[in-house]
């Protein structure tokens, strides 16, 4: 059984029974990898109460789960989730480690690839299979500016994480296959940090990621009162307001919504940047937006370098007229 | 409280990212002539580390693995009011992945002793792999936490922490010793004053190599990574760019047209 299990792990993460999306846009990637290598695909399900997510793995790409469900998993503590997933690594050796850049993932896996000794890339944007079996991990640095690709060629597993928003999650489809109970061996001290709260709550816009339209602002549209323009043209799509870093130091926009090198990616079917310079921060989190629209007066603007369609115009001109047009156009 | 470690990394100056370039025959990048300076986030790091320090008092050591030249960055570091400084510096620990950094860390860390804390900042503004902090906490067997926000000390020597999860925050409470890593929310770093930087002249920047350290060859350097550089290249972005010319209601109907192509409308 276990031989079926050493191919290609996808660390399924959930807060309060909910899985995080990009656990099923991983198992997506991971089942291409794995349909090319001739590999399976495991799903490690962690948590408490949580065996029924593991038919939604499944539907979703993995041949089997591993699922470890203990009540001292219940609530995300770095110390034993790393305990369980290295012994995990270490009792059937997988080839490749896929988890989530979040907030969990950027904190368990460099913990829990120190502990097995072995390679881990961060925030990769694309994954590829190179000669014998390596994973080929490709990686932004420098602010986006520079593409590195990583490899592992002498350690296992193989191990990365990747941003929210970059793999497609498949369509479901509903598969029955092996589901395995693991035993949770953990000691009684030594756990580390006790959790006092947690306080999470539902986003009032659509998540920035899954939009098919975003609209996003930057420094030239000025004041909190022009930013309500923005938010206007984005609601009449039924889109998500995003953002550069100094409306959001502004306090026009929330942290949540900053697209870039150290916010969100976003690939939507449109993007209309409006007062963006174009800086490389923010351009790596939106340059694979399938249509990208920009408006600024600055005819050098950098952003237009990344732009399908081009206005050198003020914004407080254009973008009025538009939604009028627009609606107006919605209304037919 | 008898120390507390903020380890810093010096990263070329952001302001001048725009001026690297690369080697195509070596497939490295040149980044001659671009300024280093403290990583943005180490500041905060720094700043915590100060302010905790004027409560329970002890040491602020700041602890780096950089080339000779990082002197200058730690002085900056001095100069905001640490105590001294630990650079780690050897030709042995060049191409160090972050494993391997974390390795040299955490020899760092224990050749300073024992230590109450260890802060690091989240991420490094230059690789932004942050995974050094959780890599160095895990070669020490040490708990740690990510995201920080906010923190209070209690008086037993336990820690309350405020870290960020998505679409919210998590509370903890972690016993000394403990390595933390630290957004930019949890405070404003302070500025360096004239007799700060005067002062930082006087404070001792220990150079320590591999001959004080022993660290296996094995777990360090480019040789000691596990993850190794298979390519690297400058991003390009490359666009159809056409711009819309006309008045503003000719452009806002072109505008609304293609809207309408992309089938969004």
């Amino acid at each position: 059984m276990s031989g079926d299990m050493n191919g290609i792990w996808v660390f399924a993460e959930q807060r309060g029974g909910e899985l995080h999306e990009v656990s099923l846009e991983l198992l997506g990637k991971a089942r291409e990898l794995a349909d090319e290598a001739g590999k399976k695909v495991t799903a490690i399900l962690l948590g408490h109460d949580i065996r029924s997510l593991s038919q939604l793995l499944l539907n979703h790409g993995a041949d089997s789960v591993l699922v470890g469900d203990d009540p001292r998993l219940k609530t995300y503590r770095l110390i034993p989730y790393a305990r369980v997933m290295a012994s995990l690594v270490h009792t059937y050796d997988p080839e490749i480690l896929l988890m989530g850049a979040t907030y969990m993932g950027v904190e368990l896996a460099p913990r829990v690839a120190a502990k097995v000794r072995t390679g881990l890339s961060a925030h990769c944007i694309d994954l590829r299979l190179g000669e014998k079996g390596q994973l080929l991990q490709v990686v932004p640095g420098w602010g986006g500016g520079v593409i590195a690709t990583i490899a592992c060629p002498d350690h296992r597993p193989q191990m990365a994480t990747v941003m929210p928003g970059i793999m497609k999650a498949l369509s479901a489809i509903e598969r029955e296959d092996t589901v395995k109970e693991i035993e949770i061996d953990l000691p009684e001290k030594g756990l580390g940090p006790e959790v006092l709260e947690v306080k999470r709550e539902k986003p009032d816009q659509l998540p920035l990621e899954k939009a098919e339209v975003v609209v996003a602002g930057g420094w030239g549209i000025g004041s909190q009162e022009d930013w309500k323009m923005i938010e206007s043209l984005a609601e009449l799509f039924g889109g998500s307001v995003g953002a550069t870093r100094p409306p959001v130091d502004e306090g026009w926009a929330e942290e949540g919504q900053m697209i870039g090198q150290s916010g969100k990616t976003v690939r939507p079917k449109l993007y209309i940047g409006i007062g963006i310079s174009g800086v490389m921060h923010h351009v790596v989190g939106m340059d694979q937006s399938e249509h990208i629209i920009t408006i600024n007066s600055d005819p050098d603007a950098e952003i237009f370098d990344t732009s399908d369609v081009i206005v050198v115009e003020d914004f407080r001109k254009v973008v009025p007229k538009l939604i009028d047009e627009i609606r107006a156009r919605l209304k037919k | 409280m008898e120390r507390i470690i903020v380890c810093l990394k010096p990263v070329p100056d952001p302001k001048q990212w725009d001026e690297v370039s690369m080697d195509p025959e070596t497939q490295t990048l040149i980044r001659e002539g671009i300024a280093s300076v403290i990583n943005p986030l180490d500041k905060h790091a720094i700043e915590a580390a100060l302010s905790i320090q004027g409560v329970l008092g002890g040491e602020v050591v700041l602890l780096s693995m950089a080339p000779p030249s990082a002197a200058s960055t730690l002085r900056e570091g001095l100069a905001m009011g640490a105590d001294r400084a630990v650079l780690l510096s050897d030709r042995m620990f060049a191409g160090s992945d972050t494993l391997a950094t974390a390795h040299v860390l955490a020899a760092g860390c224990r050749w300073l002793g024992d230590n109450d804390l260890i802060i690091c900042g989240n991420m490094s503004i230059d690789g932004s792999t942050a995974q050094v902090g959780s890599q160095l906490a895990e070669l020490l067997d040490l708990p740690n936490i990510m995201h920080v926000i906010d923190l209070d000390l209690g008086e037993d020597g336990s820690m309350v922490v405020t870290r960020k999860i998505e679409h919210g925050f998590a509370r903890l409470r972690g016993a000394l010793p403990l390595v933390i890593s630290v957004r930019k929310e949890l405070n404003k770093p302070r500025y360096t004053s004239f007799t700060g930087i005067l002062a930082a002249e006087s404070k001792e920047i220990k150079v320590l190599s591999n001959e004080d350290l022993k660290i296996s060859p094995e777990v360090i350097g480019i040789d000691g990574s596990p993850t190794k550089m298979a390519g690297i290249e400058l991003r390009r972005f490359e666009r159809a760019r056409e711009k819309l010319d006309g008045s503003v209601d000719e452009i806002v109907e072109s505008l609304a047209g293609r809207i309408y192509q992309y089938g969004i409308i």
